[in-house]
């Protein structure tokens, strides 16, 4: 395995040190109308005179900054992304070139629902496969993106209770869980307490038994969890939660793991919200938009965010907001639409014999990479591995390498590294998702090159501890940045 | 699946190397009365041609060829080529959220440049790598003032777009926190003696927003030292960045939050848009969404790098500043690109077409149409008309002319009952107004 050279080094300034005044790239066809002066229509006062420390740029300055910054990122065009829980499988160009389509992009949120039967019936038929998958009984597609949909999931379940005149007071979460978890149950009122995994990795049946009381209003649990196993024990999990009254919310930011295989609905989840982007590949766009879709049985259906889209007989579409008991509106408008759009295109491309074959590809591919790199590196948890394999840097750590090290060593090697650190109950944690999209030669390299790095942990640390090498800039000192934050440029 | 890489004989050598023979193996930790044994109920796989004739033929069922006069939120301003052009770069769209650095410094260095554009415009000392939109930024800012000042009031202007409103009302229900409604004068503006009076040492924020949902341009600074006088802080909601561009600067107030969808991101029924939020240096800790901050690496080369997550949820949990995770990364790169073509004089030249273009279409319909337009304050793109006797009539009339009259205010505001808030950007022609004008005579 060998390490490459490829990141380009063209110095590029920041926008603000860049063209000079007189230049332009930005024409709009002669004002076609007879104009008053402008002091004559607004107080001067109102104005300003100019944007201060704006640049003036022609095009071709426009396009080659932003031309030569995008060189300077990796991106799964160009490679594997072994992001464990962030999940970054391909992302299809046909996605792309139907969300463009101008009935569409420039369709106005306010049209009338008779002039947007097209938009609408995108939204419908993306609630019916997202209702189909996740074996639920009806979908909001409101939610921007899957912390947002967390955050619209218990303010149904605490509605629920509310319509049962007790709110109730706390909710548990899983040690292994996302950080977005106990922070969307903080903001919607709630304590938050933490569940410990047991030996095997998953929830430990005996604490949740013992903190489970008619207090709790949910449980929130990842399944397939955060270490990429599967509860085994979900539906007993889901017989004590509901025992005593309690719902169980499901973070399904790993749905990848089981489209066709199995159902949330079916073990008896009660609310979860989908991440449009990891499992029907919309683009992460390098941090954003996402899409968080909640997805939710009938007894929460009462409570969706308004307005809720409807069919009349005719089959006309149109959103209703006349619904009394609704936790309200949870953002502007009725979503990342332009997502669903591509969400849906993949969809159906895919049909149901496909989305099992994502599922079991990804499943195979993680499990291949775990077969590789076990022993080389250590497997905190033995139980099977669906689609994501959680290692620690607890042998490569004896040299004092640490899985941040490896990481960065891996840049040089062309891999953007795995998700690090995460999940926090395994100490250096080392989490490898390849998905579906990555062929038997990616993995090779991929594997070829997390063998190479723990070679060199042993042979050569300091080569590996002050990786990378080979990319634009060396690490950056990021304790120097947070303890004096320059956030925007200044003359 | 033309997605997945693997043949049927890749996936029986990866089955082989591993001693399985078939991934049924390997779903084995899931208890068996748990799986599903029948296809997902879904419409079966479309090869590529037929998706895309599927989707232009939804497409085409949207209204494309009407004339629109809808703003309200969410506005038509002409999108240079080169933004799609720039932000189709894979390089861009497919890059993941910029934790690892020495691979993301595009992103990094375009949210840096981002940030810079926002405290620009608003006139403020730092901005976030973006939000979800709009309405969650101001939600976002207004719990970030209860955290400032520990107070739980808010007085929020009935002219904040209602939308906004209704989505903080959601996020307030659980926290404690309170709302209360300060009424418009007959000139369109916040009633700021109504403000005075509900003013008091419990409040924790105003929250304004110009211009506002009429249209009309506030007097934001006004609001900004009541606030200052009683210890609370100002939020200024803007939901038409691109008047950011010729308008005072809010920079006296203490927040800054709200919707750029205006710089150049397409309206796309809704979303994904981009939210925004600046404030002082003073309140940068309690700041929700990512920040991007400028450093050196170990070879003194200047770097840019996520910085300050120790408010973020990943690091702090329950204790966050937010639980927000993600931001709306390519729109705010469109917004950036946006703003780098148009330039101060592109940008200029815009503002001044909508507000001109505005000014003419308030005039010929005052002056040849028996309605009256509504609220005389100085407004940028919008202005609300009360439509006369026989309003359904000449309503239905224009849509019969494929012509939008804009946005029906009845149901948010009651009290103006068949009023339409009407949006002329530059993007609409003389030719347009006129018909319009006509439709309403």
């Amino acid at each position: 395995m060998s390490r490459v050279r490829q990141h380009i080094n063209l110095n590029e300034q920041l926008l603000f040190e860049l063209g000079s005044p007189g230049r332009r790239a930005y024409d709009l066809p002669p004002l076609d109308i007879d104009s008053r002066p402008l002091e004559e229509i607004m107080d001067r006062g109102l104005l300003r005179e100019n944007v201060e420390g704006m640049p003036e740029l022609s095009e071709v300055e426009v396009v080659r900054h932003f031309t030569r910054l995008s060189t300077w990122n990796y991106h799964i065009d160009l490679g594997l992304y072994p992001l464990g829980s962030c999940t970054m499988k391909h992302n299809p160009k046909v996605n792309e070139a139907v969300a463009r389509l101008p009935g569409f992009s420039n369709a106005h949120p306010y049209l009338p629902a008779n002039l947007v039967q097209g938009a609408l019936r995108v939204e419908a038929a993306l609630e019916a496969c997202l209702t189909e998958i996740s074996g639920m009984d009806a979908v909001t597609l409101q939610p921007a993106a899957g912390a947002h949909g967390e955050l619209t999931g218990i303010l149904m379940i605490r509605a629920y209770h509310e319509a049962r005149r007790n709110p109730r007071r706390r909710v548990l979460v899983p040690d292994s869980a996302h950080g977005t978890n106990p922070a969307s149950v903080a903001i919607s009122g709630y304590v938050v307490e933490q569940i410990r995994s047991n030996a095997k990795g998953t929830v430990d049946l005996e604490a949740l038994r013992g903190m489970m009381s008619d207090d709790v209003a949910a449980v929130m649990i990842t399944n397939p969890n955060t270490l990429g196993i599967f509860e085994s024990d979900i539906a007993t999990i889901a017989e004590i939660v509901h025992s005593h009254g309690a719902l169980l919310y499901m973070d399904g930011a790993n749905l990848n793991a089981m489209l066709g295989i199995t159902r949330p609905g079916d073990f008896g989840v009660d609310v979860l919200h989908i991440n449009l982007h990891k499992t029907f590949t919309t683009p992460h766009g390098g941090g954003g938009p996402g899409a968080g879709p909640v997805a939710v049985k009938k007894i929460l259906e009462p409570y969706l965010p308004y307005p809720v889209l409807v069919r009349a007989p005719d089959g006309m579409l149109s959103y209703n907001s006349d619904r009394p008991q609704s936790i309200g509106k949870i953002k502007a408008y009725t979503g990342h639409f332009g997502m669903h759009v591509r969400a849906l295109c993949y969809i159906l491309a895919n049909g149901p014999e496909g989305l099992k074959e994502t599922t079991e590809v990804a499943v195979l591919n993680a499990n291949y990479i775990r077969y590789k790199l076990q022993g080389v590196y250590s497997l905190p948890y033995n139980s099977p591995t669906l689609h994501e394999v959680v290692f620690s840097d607890k042998n490569q750590d004896k040299r004092g390498v640490s899985v941040w090290d490896i990481g960065k060593r891996l840049i040089d090697y062309g891999f953007h590294p795995p998700t690090t650190s995460f999940p926090l109950i395994v100490s250096g944690a080392i989490m490898i998702e390849p998905t579906e999209t990555e062929s038997r030669d990616e993995l090779d390299a991929f594997i070829g090159a997390m063998l190479a790095v723990a070679q060199e942990a042993e042979t050569n640390p300091e080569l590996v501890k002050s990786a990378p090498h080979n990319a634009r800039i060396r690490r950056v000192d990021e304790a120097a940045a947070a303890r004096r934050p320059v956030l925007r440029w200044k003359a | 699946m033309r997605y997945i890489p693997c043949s049927e004989s890749d996936r029986k050598a990866l089955l082989g190397s591993m001693g399985l023979t078939s991934v049924e193996q390997l779903f084995a930790g899931i208890p068996e009365s748990l799986r599903l044994r029948r296809p997902l109920d879904i419409p079966a796989a479309l090869s590529e041609p037929e998706l895309v004739a599927y989707f232009q033929k939804a497409a085409e069922e949207n209204a494309e060829d009407y004339t629109s006069f809808l703003g309200a939120g969410v506005y038509r301003h002409f999108i240079p080529v080169v933004v799609d052009s720039l932000i189709s770069r894979s390089e861009f769209y497919t890059a993941y959220t910029p934790y690892q650095a020495e691979v993301s410094q595009g992103t990094l260095q375009a949210i840096f440049e981002f940030q810079t554009y926002i405290t620009q415009l608003t006139g403020q000392e730092v901005a976030n790598a973006s939000l979800y939109d709009g309405s969650t930024a101001v939600t976002e800012a207004v719990l970030m003032a209860h955290r400032i000042t520990k107070r739980r009031k808010f007085l929020v202007a009935r002219t904040v777009h209602p939308e906004y409103r209704a989505v903080m009302a959601t996020y307030f229900r659980n926290l404690g926190l309170e709302i209360q409604l300060i009424d418009y004068l007959p000139t369109g503006r916040i009633d700021i003696s109504h403000l005075q009076k509900a003013m008091n040492d419990t409040v924790a924020g105003i929250v304004i927003q110009s211009p506002n949902f009429f249209g009309t341009i506030e007097d934001t600074a006004e609001a900004s030292s009541l606030a200052a006088k009683f210890g609370a802080l100002s939020i200024v909601n803007v939901c038409e960045a691109l008047s950011m561009g010729i308008l005072r600067a809010p920079s006296e107030a203490d927040i800054v939050a709200g919707e750029a969808q205006s710089l150049g991101v397409p309206m796309s029924f809704g979303g994904p848009h981009v939210g925004f939020l600046a404030t002082h240096e003073k309140f940068v800790r309690q700041m929700p969404g990512r920040l991007v901050g400028m450093g050196v690496d170990q070879e003194g080369r200047r770097a840019f790098v996520l910085t300050l997550a120790t408010r973020e949820q990943h690091i702090r949990r329950e204790r966050a500043t937010s639980n927000i995770c993600t931001n709306q990364s390519l729109c705010a790169l469109m917004a950036t690109i946006y703003l780098a073509t148009l330039g101060p004089k592109g940008l200029r030249e815009a503002c001044e077409q909508n507000i001109r273009k505005t000014d003419y279409a308030v005039r010929q319909i005052q002056s040849r149409t028996p309605h009256k337009v509504l609220f005389p304050s100085p407004r940028f793109n919008e202005f609300v008309v009360q439509l006369q006797n026989g309003a359904a009539f000449a309503v239905q009339g224009l849509f019969m002319k494929n012509i939008i009259p804009g946005f029906h205010l009845g149901q948010a505001y009651p009290e103006l009952g068949d009023a339409r808030l009407v949006c002329v950007t530059e993007t609409t022609t003389r030719e347009q107004i006129d018909a319009l004008v006509e439709g309403l005579k």
